[in-house]
């Protein structure tokens, strides 16, 4: 029960500089096992600057981003080797890009995508690999007989999915997403959406979610962080934020939302 | 230009730049074309590729990078073999250079040409007699012993690299051991064909530790590297790599646990000298399907021959098959 309590990523004035101008500043927040949270803003307000810092793509100029690893301990994760980190990122964690082409291996099958992390910690039987690959790309509701085919061959919304089952297939605990719904239309969307959904929920995911859709912030987040200018303005629960901005930008923001 | 000696004529042309070099103080650096330094290259060059050749066999199986140098004959010729062989090269060495298994084809002559030329060192065709082997696509089937060298031509040493593009990134990958991506090749092999159809320059990794090319041979050849009491070198001249399998060092083919690495195999004996187990080529006779499986280590096949064995075909081969013996 203690454990329920502990934060998995504790996020302590994180600030990022590209020489003068700012990336972020001074970001705080934990995550706790099983939390989904939506970072939402409009374009430039320091999102993608705080995903890369997070997922340790960039490093930042100030703060700190701790990590409770598997056995329990907090560590630092820019002082974890440049080993162990590649080892969490393809392990522990996962990262869904917008553009599943970066996410995915577009040249080699869908089977082989799903398979890689588990060839890249030491599955060495081919009916194994095979076979879990097969279950996942059930799961994220793509045809078993697609295995062999190459993403190339894929639609957006399969692509995506391809995706999210690739870095699910080691168990992580903590995923990133980057606007996973961006680019696709709205009833697949809504598909994916669900998918994520479940999924989070079945697998006790923590998730960070950046988006700058409101709409995808409310299904699938339970708190929310607004963004603006590098700096967070609002923080909360996704329906208390949403349904009662307090920031006159955040006002704006939900505002701004087109009705049918 | 005080150092000029008082017969020289104002303006005389400088000393040509192909003008013969002295020989090195011990003397026994010539013994070659004129104009040359012993085995062509010279002797800082040598020294050059002798210390990326001992950190090479330090650490097996691992890209040591080197300043590859222009050599007279054309990248994808053995430019990284030649520059291995000439600076490892001894007055005493015995030198054999095979090309696809033969002793006779284009490479494999002007190879030893030039090193009969530039060294004026012995050449052989036989196997056992000698100390070094250059070759280009097979390890020969006769064992190779402990005072032997095998020196490779390898046109692409980074195995990772139709996998994986950038090379800071496959260094990467080297340092941190994380050789997932190559699984991957061979799960996309068994998912499209039923099996690892891979079956040359098939990826190994040396004493537990690097993955490693082993260089355009067949995998049929993968078994010999393993524990060879041989040392084998690598050379790629065009990529400036040189790595190294020390004698005796386990060389493991990767696979998969319920598709193990298998060699190739031969539904026949050679046509000519019936030798079993050994790497055959397809030889085309005629343009009415005729064809005959003959080895492909010329060497080991005329031995054979001469030590009275036959294959069913011996009598009626045509002679640019059988040779003239």
């Amino acid at each position: 029960m203690v454990e329920e309590d502990l934060p998995l990523l504790s996020v302590v004035g994180l600030t990022k500089f590209y020489g003068r101008r700012v990336g972020c500043i001074d970001v705080a927040f934990d995550l706790h096992p099983g939390e989904v949270m939506a970072v939402v803003g409009e374009s430039g307000s320091g999102k993608s600057t705080l995903l890369s810092l997070l997922s340790t793509q960039l490093e930042p100029t100030a703060g700190s981003i701790r990590y409770r690893m598997r056995d329990g301990v907090m560590r630092d994760v820019f002082a974890l080797t440049e080993a162990e980190r590649r080892f969490l990122m393809r392990t522990d964690w996962g990262f869904v890009h917008q553009d599943p082409a970066l996410g995915l291996r577009m040249a080699v099958s869908a089977g082989a995508n799903v398979g890689e992390r588990l060839m890249a910690v030491g599955a060495r039987h081919y009916g194994r690999i095979r076979g879990e690959a097969l279950s996942w790309l059930e799961r994220v509701e793509i045809e078993t007989d697609r295995i062999d085919d190459p993403p190339r061959a894929f639609s957006g919304g399969m692509r995506q999915r391809l995706q999210i089952a690739r870095n699910l297939v080691t168990g992580p605990r903590l995923v990133f997403m980057d606007e996973p719904t961006g680019g696709l239309d709205v009833s697949v969307q809504a598909r994916l959406l669900d998918l994520l959904r479940t999924l989070a929920a079945d697998l006790d995911l923590s998730v960070v979610i950046v988006t700058h859709d409101l709409a995808v912030a409310r299904i699938l987040s339970h708190r929310i962080m607004v963004m603006r200018q590098g700096r967070v303005i609002e923080t909360g629960l996704t329906d208390q934020v949403l349904d009662d901005p307090h920031e006159p930008y955040t006002q704006l923001l939900v505002s701004s939302i087109l009705q049918v | 230009m005080s150092a000029v000696g008082p017969t020289s004529a104002k303006g005389a042309a400088p000393p040509h730049p192909a003008a013969p070099r002295p020989p090195s103080p011990d003397g026994r650096r010539t013994g070659g074309a004129d104009g040359y330094n012993f085995a062509y290259l010279d002797e800082q060059t040598k020294r050059m590729i002798r210390r990326a050749i001992l950190k090479a066999i330090a650490i097996p199986g691992y890209q040591v990078p080197f300043a590859s140098r222009e050599m007279p004959m054309p990248y994808g010729w053995g430019t990284g073999g030649v520059q291995i062989t000439a600076s490892i090269l001894g007055p005493d060495d015995i030198l054999k250079v095979i090309d696809q298994g033969s002793d006779d084809t284009t490479n494999a002559v002007s190879i030893r040409r030039f090193f009969e030329k530039t060294a004026g060192i012995a050449t052989t065709t036989r196997t056992r007699e000698a100390t070094i082997i250059q070759t280009r696509h097979r390890i020969p089937e006769e064992p190779l012993a402990d005072d032997q060298v095998l020196v490779y031509q390898v046109p692409t040493p980074e195995p990772l690299r139709f996998l994986e593009p950038r090379e800071t990134e496959t260094r990467k990958m080297h340092a941190l051991e994380e050789y997932g991506l190559m699984h991957v090749k061979l799960y996309e092999d068994i998912a499209r064909h039923g099996h690892i159809a891979t079956t040359y320059d098939y990826p190994v990794k040396v004493d537990g530790r690097y993955l490693t090319a082993p260089s355009p041979t067949p995998k049929f050849d993968n078994p010999k590297m393993h524990m060879s009491p041989a040392l084998q070198l690598f050379g790629a001249g065009r990529e400036k790599r040189i790595y190294a399998i020390a004698p005796f060092t386990r060389v493991v083919s990767l696979d998969f646990e319920d598709h193990p690495f298998e060699v190739n195999r031969f539904e026949r004996p050679c046509a000519l000298c019936g030798a079993d187990n050994v790497y055959l080529d397809e030889v085309v006779l005629d343009n009415s399907g005729g064809r005959m499986f003959v080895c492909s280590d010329t060497d080991f096949c005329q031995e054979r021959r001469a030590a009275g064995h036959a294959g069913e075909m011996l009598a009626r081969a045509p002679s640019f098959v059988a040779g003239q013996r």
